[in-house]
């Protein structure tokens, strides 16, 4: 195991996407078409009229730009570093189809972002009107925070509660640091708090306040509870202390004082956080790094350009390779094969007898989904779960009880953060409307 | 192979048709000469007289999306270099190039003596010919001179046959396009016995305001003052006035056609207007001289491609096809065509049709109208606003990808051309940013030419 300091994190995690420089941008800008009810925006779960902006840029209306962008995402800052643009803006792009040369649409929204932060960050909001109703939001992610803000905008009073030390959610603790540092993250949260919303840190809902004394004082929730832990696998030696899972990782890596890495890593698992994950470990300074996935690169569920950033990376993908017991020396796998299509559609793996061998590991890290808060959910009364998730009318993110609304990954099982901005900015504007006609 | 030499306005021979305009890169005798080793077949000399003094700044310009220089403005005099340094400049010029053109531009006082003295100097410095800077519209027509002169028939006519009194050499009268009919000014220097015209000089222009400052452009202490207009913006109106000039019967005289011309596209539109040699300042100011080595292959790739062997072949061909509005025919019919293999889905054509046109572009090849009419820009930008996208996730999620339909646009985007509304105007064909996506089509409607003139002479 090797250990480092924190100091040297920034210099590790160089930024994968640079901001662009003025004169970048503005030609960058000039490109853009200015598409009629652009593909873009409409492939944008919170619509940012993105050309609006872009011509923003273009004209030198760098606040007015900016300020679109935040009346449609308030997390337009964090959005425009993490957003997994290929297959959102920047993948709906015309361009595509002109001369293959998509606008970076993430990069000019950065721009803008990075023009409005570096300026006094100043979003103009009324204080809560004289006893008007307030929310509590569970979380203090990006869905409680898009949610709060469109209520202080509307005249309501808010009130978030976090378990954790820090709020931001997976934009603070989980995202890969060179694409989000948690400063900027925690930046972004200062613009909220701005906006009049309370913070409650290390207060968990359920323990320290029961929802039944939420209910009493507010006329509102918002459940933006995330996932819980990793789920365990299964397996024999998963209690061994070289197992870590790897959202547990990635927030040690991202927010702990000193960082250890193994030198030959094994990471368990297909999807964007298994990448990540992986990632890290080689930039902390692990000599290999292997990312072992039971079916094939065709079936791996993070996205294609994650998947071929790792390979730069210089991750080692063994698909169709599954782990039957975590030993000390490394992890014991199993052959797979594929075959017929299961219920997902994807073709079953299966084990291939006699086919086990070692991949020789001083670290394992458990990247294979997360579980839910079942026990605190089950304790919302009246809100119906299903397969562990939320349920929710998707216009509105109102819950089976009507005093509840929800969104983020307890409600869609852990999709992107510009997913839960999108749930929690809808909640926020059902949520007023609602209580506007409560009011009356 | 095609063969540019030129015989221009009675004498003024030249290997090819592209001169240098009297302006900045024709200022000394060592530009001039590189100029015509990067092969210009002619300049036409920074304008000589009483030498002058000028200010910094002295040009502005216009950008458009990161274009820089669509239009350019100078606030710069005539030379500031002594007239017999000049002079003696193009004499050397002469002795080492005397196949190239060199044109003396000249501006004095409106002194009979004065002009016959400068017309004098220039020609025995061995200027192949005379340019009467009739045209410059800032500064020097303060003094009398330039457009003060070019704005005024009687004077034109006058100055310009002092000239003819004593030249030995072709004599071209330069043109202002600040004046309400540039015929009246041509008619005057054919009158005076000029050779040949030149056209256009610059437009009157303030190109901008500092928003910073408030100080119009270019500044000078705080202050601005309006300056003469040239470069690409320009084109289409030197255009018309080179039609103008060229088209009228009582004018009629060999013309070197200036304004915005900075590719062999221009040049050919400009001879094909009747044009006897172009010339050209903003581009070579921009990109300095080489510029004219694609001038030169261009035109002539595009003569041999065309079949005309010499710049007569095509001079003036497109002349006889400006006519007046009265005598258009009003029974020619075309309609926009979209071809849907080809549509990127950018939707511009629909927004400039239902805002800058005649709404009959829409959006209806998958959803349907609005009840009895049509679904608006602002009903098609709604849905679009209620309408809950999210990330896909795993590559299961995004099978079919964008398209919908058997385009690689989908189906929704490719707007449609309602045909028994459109009127044929070309907008949606000008803002399409694909080359052939709309192309615009002739509708047989069996209806013989009619002209509104035809029409009103039947009532």
């Amino acid at each position: 195991m090797t250990y480092h300091p924190r100091e040297d994190i920034a210099q590790r995690f160089a930024e994968i996407h640079p901001p662009l420089d003025p004169i970048a941008a503005l030609v960058e800008a000039n490109r853009c078409l200015y598409c009629f009810d652009a593909p873009c925006s409409a492939a944008c779960p919170t619509h940012i009229d993105v050309p609006r902006f872009i011509k923003k840029i273009a004209t030198g209306n760098l606040r007015g730009s900016a300020l679109g962008i935040l009346d449609a995402n308030i997390l337009g800052a964090s959005c425009s570093r993490v957003c997994p643009v290929d297959v959102l803006c920047e993948g709906a792009c015309v361009l595509h189809r002109y001369n293959k040369q998509p606008i970076e649409i993430g990069r000019l929204q950065r721009h803008a972002m990075d023009h409005f932060y570096g300026n006094g960050a100043k979003l103009c909001v009324l204080p809560p009107r004289e006893g008007a109703a307030k929310v509590a939001c569970i979380g203090a992610g990006p869905a409680s925070l898009a949610c709060a803000a469109e209520l202080r905008k509307r005249g309501y009073g808010v009130t978030i509660f976090e378990s954790r030390a820090l709020p931001g959610g997976l934009n603070t603790y989980g995202v890969a640091e060179y694409k989000l540092r948690p400063s900027d993250s925690l930046r972004e949260v200062e613009l909220i708090a701005s906006l009049g919303v309370e913070f409650r840190f290390g207060v968990s809902v359920g323990r320290e306040v029961t929802v039944e004394e939420l209910e009493r004082t507010y006329a509102a929730v918002f459940l933006a509870v995330g996932l819980g832990p990793g789920e365990p696998l299964g397996l024999p030696g998963e209690e061994l202390n070289h197992v870590v899972d790897a959202l547990s990782f990635i927030a040690c890596y991202k927010t702990a004082q000193t960082i250890s890495v193994g030198r030959k890593v094994a990471v368990i698992g297909g999807g964007n956080t298994a990448i990540d994950a992986a990632n890290a470990a080689l930039r902390l300074g692990a000599d290999e790094v292997y990312l072992v996935y039971r079916r094939s690169e065709r079936e791996m569920p993070a996205f294609q350009f994650e998947y071929e950033n790792a390979k730069l990376e210089g991750v080692r993908f063994r698909f169709q390779t599954q782990p039957v017991a975590i030993l000390p020396a490394g992890l014991e796998c199993v052959r797979m094969e594929l075959g017929a299509p299961d219920q997902s559609g994807r073709r079953k793996p299966e084990p291939v007898t006699g086919s086990n061998f070692l991949i020789e590991c001083d670290m394992v890290i458990l990247a294979i989904g997360q579980s839910r808060f079942l026990e605190f959910l089950s304790a919302c009364r009246g809100v119906e779960l299903r397969d562990g998730n939320v349920v929710v009318d998707p216009e509105t993110g109102r819950t089976s009880n009507s005093r509840y609304y929800a969104g983020g990954d307890c409600v869609n099982g852990g999709r992107e953060v510009v997913d839960a901005v999108a749930e929690g900015k809808r909640a926020g504007i059902a949520m007023a409307s609602w209580l506007d006609g409560t009011n009356a | 192979m095609a063969d540019l030499t030129t015989v221009f306005a009675g004498g003024i021979r030249c290997p090819n048709p592209f001169w240098l305009a009297s302006g900045p890169p024709a200022n000394c005798g060592e530009q001039v000469m590189r100029a015509f080793d990067a092969g210009w077949g002619g300049a036409v000399w920074k304008t000589l007289g009483e030498p002058i003094v000028n200010v910094s700044s002295r040009y502005s310009s216009v950008d458009w999306n990161r274009q820089r220089m669509m239009g350019l403005n100078n606030i710069e005099l005539i030379t500031d270099r002594p007239l017999e340094v000049n002079l003696r400049e193009i004499s050397e010029v002469k002795k080492r190039y005397p196949s190239h053109a060199v044109i003396a531009s000249l501006m004095v006082e409106s002194k009979l003596e004065a002009w016959r003295q400068i017309v004098r100097q220039a020609e025995d410095a061995g200027a192949d010919g005379l340019e009467l800077n009739f045209g410059c519209p800032h500064g020097m027509s303060e003094r009398g001179m330039g457009s003060a002169v070019g704005q005024v028939p009687e004077y034109t006519a006058m100055i310009t046959s002092w000239v003819k009194e004593v030249a030995r050499t072709p004599v071209l009268v330069k043109l202002t396009p600040n004046i309400s009919d540039i015929r009246m000014v041509a008619r005057a220097a054919k009158n005076g016995g000029a050779d040949g015209l030149s056209a256009i000089n610059t437009i009157n222009s303030i190109t901008g305001i500092d928003l910073d400052t408030l100080t119009p452009r270019p500044d000078v202490g705080g202050q601005s003052s309006h300056g003469g207009y040239c470069g690409p913006a320009v084109k289409p109106i030197a255009l018309h006035l080179v039609q103008q000039i060229a088209s009228d019967e009582v004018s009629r005289l060999p013309i070197s056609g200036i304004g915005g011309i900075s590719g062999w596209q221009e040049a050919a539109e400009f001879i094909l207007m009747g044009a006897g040699t172009v010339q050209v300042c903003t581009a070579a100011m921009h990109y300095g001289f080489r510029i004219v080595e694609d001038m030169i292959d261009g035109l002539s790739n595009w003569m041999d491609e065309k079949g005309f062997r010499t710049l007569d072949d095509f001079r003036g061909l497109s002349l006889p096809r400006v006519v007046e509005w009265k005598n258009l025919d009003l029974n020619y019919k075309i309609i926009a065509r979209i071809h849907p293999e080809k549509c990127i889905g950018c939707d511009l054509c629909y927004t400039a049709c239902w805002d800058g046109a005649h709404q009959c572009i829409h959006l209806d090849r998958v959803a349907g109208g609005n009840g009895n009419s049509h679904r608006t820009p602002a009903d098609i930008e709604a849905e679009s606003s209620r309408r809950i996208a999210t990330t896909p996730i795993a590559k299961l999620d995004r099978a079919g990808g964008n398209a919908s339909g058997p385009y690689a646009t989908p189906l929704a985007r490719i707007p449609r051309v309602d045909e028994d509304e459109c009127v044929g105007c070309n907008l949606c064909a000008l803002v399409c940013p694909v080359d052939g996506c709309i192309t615009m089509e002739r509708v047989d409607n069996g209806r013989p030419f009619e002209s509104w003139e035809q029409r009103m002479s039947k009532l």
